[in-house]
């Protein structure tokens, strides 16, 4: 029975194709109320007046609910505190009177439908009395301070070595705003049932997450509270925290006693957590052989005045090469935003930018070939936490894929290839992402029909959560994947992580495993108990729906119905694996990029990705695959598309929609082809596999600025590489 | 479900009343003039397979093919529906058997999150109507207005490749 490993279709996929999948501004109910958000055009200030009588005029409209008739709210940040908050004081939607960023919810307009509220919203007259603010970093940097969450310290003497190096080199990296952006906006749908007890379908990454939050801010027992989350269309990041629309949704229908849905439009999916801006200083010192002797990293993080908002830049410096001597420095700016928001491969999608263009200019400097130069400081172990890795297969990572890529071709000097105007350029870096595992539960459940049910409330964001978790209950219990049902987006279910850091197959699906083999430790014993042949049984096997010893074999089904009960269940509660304890874990990545650059336009296109990944064993390659095609979309996007502008004069980003921020499109995207390296690892999970949500982003954006030196001769270190920049 | 927005009774406005053939059926609807026709679909059909990405034409997400044409519901008021043949993503399939680009979606993991989907195969089986995809660079212009934040792209080319060449 080999269920992992096989690249079966999605078991959501006929849903999906079909239109029937519901996300959650999708749950109709007879008289739903529909609810508006009015948010602030101001960045700050207070505000003095909100003139809601025109909205309340119209027919149809049933309230406006701001600051000062909302219904009571907690006042102690713990109660907003979340399982993904920064330290400080979690923003509290309409809590009193203070604009804190422009973009904000100031009021709820709650009417009939959705085109009335609309409607009634925009005659909602809100007067201001606004402040000074500053939202621009670079103006800011002096006032950076020293993040909460420290970076590991420094090792060796960095300073001495970088001046003394026969090669040492000073660089500055920028990356802009991002915006998550997934293609559903957030959404909340209350139902609020007769005993007053709500059913909230909401778009989230944590159900459980969210009901934590609305319990605590509304004062409610958990028992009253209920979150749905069967299909998110989208999230990386932006569903880790409860997003606003979610207590305002609650705030009106607790105070009207109906069920509501709050939608956010695509603009103000602008008005929440996003990718920090950050400015990085990258100094590198290396031997004439290449062998890096000294690396400082500083990365300068934009935060909002309320929370310290900190990711994982810089640490990535410190263990993906071997050096003895090492500084990291992470410092934040507050500034007059919302809180920035983990967004695919936090901290490593920037920091890994810094350090492998900063790689590839060492490699020029020195003569070096790139993907040489990262052999020759290859690192045997993770310098930060000084222990050996559980597995690190990046040297595979490399050798795969170079050999796919062709890279053997390539001559190292810039403007050295091109197809007629089109500059050819060949460019690579390296990745890295932790592969974490946190507690998680399951349960697994099988009836008399031999039908095997198991849940864990995690979610499935669109990384294949419903399949994979399938495929390991399928090979955990020997029951045929068709036999297995894996229900998520309950709250009500057992105990699950944030989807999020790439770590739901590591935890989720251990807990998935060990439900499922408890569970076949029951039937075992009723075999035992009810056929004699079982009894003395040394080697048994569970396979195809049966328990099997030598020739002999019983159904699952008919074991449940031995013992006399409708359904057998089980729940575990699983932790990390004591082994992981005395290693590192992290999953690697090589990408290859080609680019070509229009000599007279500037124009680039990213023609062709080899992307090798080292992640363990992978448990359905179509959907790890599908993974990696998307981080490296976003990578592109990250380096040639995403910037969301700010303007400084009235401190609020410009382009807020989809025509103006820009993401990758069909036609931006060329040939990618994704290699799963062999990596067995027996420490980071019983699974052996390491998950791999994020890797696919790490070092792309790199990669494809590194190509577009070796096209043009230019270094573009300020992202994105729009056209202007390289002409 | 009625196919008049909830407290309509009480507003002033004119209702209109449109007769267009929905997914094979024919339907005579009462809508207001500045309804779209994506939240005609959404709000008062609970025909939610179509999306709201944007609800500015810039996404793709609520693609619909009118009289076999795509088109951008959410630009599109309900009003201008009046005698339209309409195909939404719950009418692509046969019944119990998909359309072949359904089929190619599943096949070559042409999605993640699910969301863009809809908008996506109305959009290709609209592609394929026009005749003018040829080769992949064709098709991938050809369906740039369809944005995917997952990034399955070249599984949606993989995919539209497959039926247009009729390959199973
Ligand atoms: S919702 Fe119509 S194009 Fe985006
Ligand atoms: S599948 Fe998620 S946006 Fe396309």
């Amino acid at each position: 029975m080999t269920a992992i490993g096989k690249p079966l279709d999605r078991v959501d996929g006929l849903l999906k194709v079909t239109g029937q999948a519901r996300y959650a501004g999708e749950f109709p109910e007879e008289r739903l109320l529909h609810g508006s958000v009015v948010s602030s055009t101001v960045a700050k200030g207070r505000v003095l007046r909100i003139d809601a009588s025109r909205a309340l005029a119209l027919p149809g409209v049933v309230a406006v609910i701001d600051h000062l008739n909302r219904p009571r709210i907690a006042s102690y940040d713990d109660a907003f505190q979340d399982d993904d908050a920064a330290d400080g004081s979690p923003f509290r939607p309409l809590y009193n009177d203070r604009v804190l960023y422009s973009g904000q919810p100031l009021a709820l307009v709650i009417a009939d439908n959705l085109e009335l509220a609309r409607h009634a919203g925009s005659l909602v007259e809100i007067e201001y009395a606004t402040e000074a603010f500053e939202t621009d970093l670079l103006a800011m940097q002096e006032q950076a301070y020293a993040s909460p969450q420290t970076p590991p310290k420094p090792r060796g003497n960095f300073q001495a070595e970088w001046s003394g190096a026969a090669v040492s080199l000073d660089l500055h990296y920028s990356t802009p705003v991002e915006h998550h952006n997934p293609m559903e906006p957030h959404a909340s749908t209350v139902l609020y049932q007769p005993d007053g007890t709500l059913h909230i379908h909401d778009k989230t990454q944590g159900p459980q997450n969210c009901q934590a939050y609305v319990q605590k801010v509304f004062g409610l027992d958990k028992s009253q509270v209920r979150i749905f989350a069967a299909f998110v269309g989208g999230a990386f990041g932006s569903g880790l925290r409860p997003q606003y629309q979610l207590p305002l949704a609650v705030m009106a229908s607790l105070a009207l006693k109906r069920s509501v849905r709050v939608t956010l439009t695509r603009q103000q999916m602008f008005t929440f957590g996003y990718r920090p801006r950050t400015l990085q200083r990258l100094q590198m010192g290396a031997a004439a052989d290449g062998r890096l002797l000294a690396l400082g990293h500083t990365a300068i993080g934009q935060t909002s005045r309320f929370e310290d908002f900190s990711e994982h830049v810089v640490e990535w410096s410190g263990m993906l090469y071997h050096c003895d001597n090492v500084q990291l420095t992470y410092n934040l700016v507050p500034l007059d935003v919302f809180t920035p928001l983990d967004m695919r491969a936090p901290g490593a999608a920037l920091g890994v930018i810094g350090l492998e263009c900063a790689m590839d200019e060492l490699a020029c400097a020195l003569g070096i070939d790139p993907v040489q130069l990262r052999l020759i400081n290859y690192a045997e172990r993770n310098q930060n936490e000084d222990k050996p890795w559980s597995s690190k297969a990046l040297r595979e990572c490399y050798s795969e894929g170079a050999e796919r890529f062709g890279w053997s071709q390539r001559n190292p000097e810039p403007r050295s290839m091109r197809d007629g105007r089109q500059l050819i350029g060949w460019g690579m870096a390296g990745g890295v992402w932790e592969a974490m595992q946190m507690k998680a539960s399951a349960k697994a459940r099988i009836d008399g029909q031999g039908k095997l049910t198991v849940s864990s409330a995690t979610t499935d964001i669109g990384t294949g959560t419903y399949t994979v978790m399938t495929q390991i209950a399928a090979q955990a219990s020997g029951v045929a994947v068709e036999d297995v049902v894996f229900v998520l987006g309950d709250s009500s279910l057992p105990t699950a992580p944030l989807q999020g850091g790439s770590f739901t197959v590591s935890s989720v699906g251990t807990a998935v495993q060990q439900a499922c083999e408890a569970l076949t430790g029951k039937l075992l014993a009723i075999a035992r108990q009810t056929y004699p042949v079982f009894t003395q049984a040394e080697s048994v096997r569970f396979e195809d729906g049966q328990l099997h010893t030598g020739d002999v074999s019983v159904s699952l089904a008919q074991l449940v119905k031995d013992s006399g009960e409708d359904a057998l269940e089980v729940q575990v509660d699983s932790e990390p694996g004591k082994k992981r304890e005395g290693y590192s874990t992290a999953t690697h990545s090589a990408v290859f990029v080609e680019v070509q650059v229009d000599e007279d336009l500037g124009t680039i296109k990213v023609s062709r990705v080899v992307s090798a990944i080292a992640a363990g064993r992978v448990v359905n390659p179509k959907m790890a695959r599908s993974q990696i095609l998307g981080g490296v979309v976003w990578g592109i996007g990250m380096a040639l598309h995403e910037e969301t502008q700010t303007d400084h004069q009235l401190g609020r980003f410009m382009n807020h929609s989809l025509a103006e921020y820009h993401i990758p499109v069909n036609a931006d995207i060329g040939e990618i082809d994704v290699v799963f390296v062999e990596e067995h690892d027996e420490i980071v999970n019983a699974l052996g596999s390491k998950g791999v949500g994020e890797i696919g982003i790490v070092g792309v954006a790199a990669a494809v600025a590194n190509a577009i030196y070796h096209a043009t001769g230019k270094r573009v270190r300020e992202f994105p590489i729009t056209l202007d920049k390289v002409l | 479900m009625s196919a008049t927005p909830n407290g309509a009774a009480a507003q002033p406005f004119v209702s209109h009343s449109i007769r267009l053939s929905l997914n094979g059926q024919d339907r005579q609807l009462d809508v207001l003039p500045w309804t779209t026709l994506l939240d005609l679909l959404r709000e008062q059909l609970d025909l939610v397979g179509s999306k709201k990405g944007c609800d500015h034409g810039q996404c793709g997400a609520c693609t619909v093919l009118r009289d076999g044409k795509r088109i951008n519901a959410c630009l599109t008021l309900a009003v201008m529906c009046d005698g339209a043949e309409l195909t939404t993503i719950e009418g692509l399939a046969d019944g119990d058997q998909l359309h072949p680009m359904q089929q190619a979606f599943i096949k070559h993991d042409a999605f993640q999150c699910g969301y863009c989907t809809p908008g996506q195969i109305c959009s290709a089986v609209g592609l394929a109507n026009e005749g003018r995809a040829h080769d992949t660079a064709q098709i991938q212009e050809l369906m740039s207005g369809n944005l995917c934040r997952c990034g399955a792209y070249s599984n949606i080319r993989a995919a539209i490749e497959e039926v247009l060449e009729g390959k199973p």
